[in-house]
């Protein structure tokens, strides 16, 4: 599994992955992993108000990843929005992601009738 | 072509009974009656309206509206722009009449919710977010929990800051009889209730409503034979900032209110300090804040003070949702944007009884999603 971002021929990079470069407009044609890179929480919250199939409490953080490394474009960073592995989470805190097969159940809410639409998979965020 | 507002209704905000079809009826005819006229005016309908297939199992609600209200055989349209639908409806309205389509455009916006539970509710409002973000389970009020937390961490803002739009919006909504909910509340209360989307509480968050609203727009010509009582959309702006939310540059300003604002004053030749009255999308209480820094009236930052120093309250300098805002009013999503523009209009005819300001000109700004879409509408008094 990955965590793929993308990046266009100026030198942009987004998270999640776009056709066009959201930055200048050129066509995304090369994506790069950052699943094994640390990063930083910007910003949480615990949710204790989830919709079906949500666990509850909640509690998600938008986390900021220094890719030049992984992405071969210096200074570049991404925010990806996930679900931390624990409440006990604070802005600063580093964090790795962690691969989870299943972060919501995909059989209740709005989207059950066609789960096969949607990723259900993905990574949370782990202190390090 | 000058476009004027001609006349404004709205139903009572809240737990209805009726479903979409009838509340949209309702409002609807209580608009044309307001103006004083026919159906058979009525050139162009449009209906703001975002889910009603996901609620009720009902579409193509524009066309129903049209056949209930005898406006046959008007160009008639939905328009989805999700929270910000009603705003959307406004851009569309005027352009109808700017453009010289349409002599007599009705708006009409409005929503079905109540009937689920808050977590249907909730999920039918969190599909509008990108599969990335979905999954996660991330909900609008989770965005406003990380977006609150972010603003007063950087900003050093005080918690209180928050309480004070809901006990603001609150005690202005007591004078709306069509307000969901027409009581004060303290700020012990806000403060104490319980977590939602931590550090945001219950009472920083709009309620789940049913309800509708409409607006009638016509030409500033037109507008001054039919009456004496009419406001003229001086300007207006729309825009669009990123689907996914954290891939904003700077989680604390909203990219749509400053593109949409910005365009708005241009086309009214005004700016934020000609300002009398606005009515801004509290759907969150810190959303009032970003929108206040968004439309150029608060530097970044610093939109909380005015909060606490009584600039925004109704007898301040600048009085904010004097309608209640969402917070207090109730959020019937398609609707709500309508209801700015009625509340705006009331204020500028001189209409808004107990809720009465000194108005000249007017700003309302209407929040789609987290700050995905956005409308600002300037609407002045005719002269």
């Amino acid at each position: 599994m990955t965590l793929e971002a993308g990046n266009c021929p100026n030198g942009h990079v987004s998270y999640p992955t776009h056709p066009r470069c959201p930055e200048c407009g050129e066509p995304q044609d090369e994506t790069f992993d950052f699943s094994e890179v640390t990063g930083e929480v910007v910003t949480w919250t615990t949710s204790t108000a989830t919709p079906p199939g949500v666990r509850e409490p909640n509690t998600l953080a938008i986390v900021e990843f220094d890719v030049s490394d992984v992405s071969g474009v210096p200074d570049a960073s991404v925010r990806a929005l996930g679900q931390a592995t624990t409440d006990d989470i604070e802005t600063g805190d580093a964090v790795e992601p962690v691969y989870v097969e299943e972060l919501r159940d995909p059989d209740v809410g709005l989207k059950s009738a066609n789960p096969e639409s949607t990723d259900w998979d993905g990574y949370r965020w782990k202190p390090v | 072509m000058g476009v004027a507002i001609i006349g404004a209704s709205m139903t009572k905000f809240g737990q209805r009974d009726a479903w979409l079809q009838s509340l949209l009826a309702q409002a609807g005819e209580e608009c044309l009656d307001d103006a004083g006229v026919t159906p058979a005016d009525v050139e162009h309908l449009y209906v703001s309206n975002m889910a009603s297939g996901e609620f009720e199992g009902q579409t193509g609600v524009m066309n129903a509206l049209a056949h209930d209200l005898g406006v046959l055989p008007a160009y008639s349209e939905r328009v989805d722009q999700t929270s910000s639908s009603g705003g959307a409806g406004i851009y569309e309205a005027w352009q109808s009449v700017a453009s010289g389509a349409s002599e007599m455009t009705l708006l009409v916006g409005g929503e079905k919710m109540t009937h689920k539970t808050t977590g249907q509710a909730t999920d039918i409002i969190a599909s509008i977010t990108h599969p990335a973000e979905y999954k996660h389970g991330v909900t609008l009020p989770s965005f406003a929990g990380m977006t609150a937390r972010h603003y007063l961490e950087r900003f050093d803002a005080p918690r209180e800051s928050l309480a004070r739009v809901a006990v603001k919006n609150h005690k202005n909504g007591v004078d709306n009889p069509k307000a969901q909910f027409q009581k004060e509340i303290t700020m012990e209360k806000a403060l104490e209730s319980p977590i939602i989307a931590d550090p945001l509480r219950l009472y920083d968050f709009c309620p789940i409503t049913d309800g509708s609203a409409a607006l009638l727009f016509t030409t500033e010509e037109r507008a001054k034979e039919l009456t004496d009582e009419y406001a003229v959309v001086s300007g207006i702006g729309g825009a669009t900032d990123t689907h996914v939310v954290h891939e904003r540059d700077d989680p604390t300003i909203m990219g749509g209110v400053v593109d949409s604002s910005e365009a708005a004053y241009e086309m009214a030749g005004i700016g934020p300090d000609d300002l009398d009255v606005a009515e801004l999308h509290d759907m969150f209480t810190i959303l009032e804040f970003l929108q206040l820094e968004g439309i150029g009236v608060a530097e970044q930052g610093t939109a909380w003070e005015l909060a606490t120093d009584g600039t925004t309250q109704k007898d301040g300098e600048l009085p904010i949702n004097t309608s209640g805002g969402l917070k207090s009013k109730g959020h019937p999503l398609g609707a709500s944007g309508v209801a700015q523009g009625v509340e705006i209009y009331e204020q500028l005819v001189g209409e808004a009884g107990p809720r009465q300001v000194d108005a000249e000109t007017a700003l309302a700004c209407n929040v789609g999603g987290f700050g995905n879409c956005v409308i600002t509408t300037i609407v002045e008094a005719a002269e």
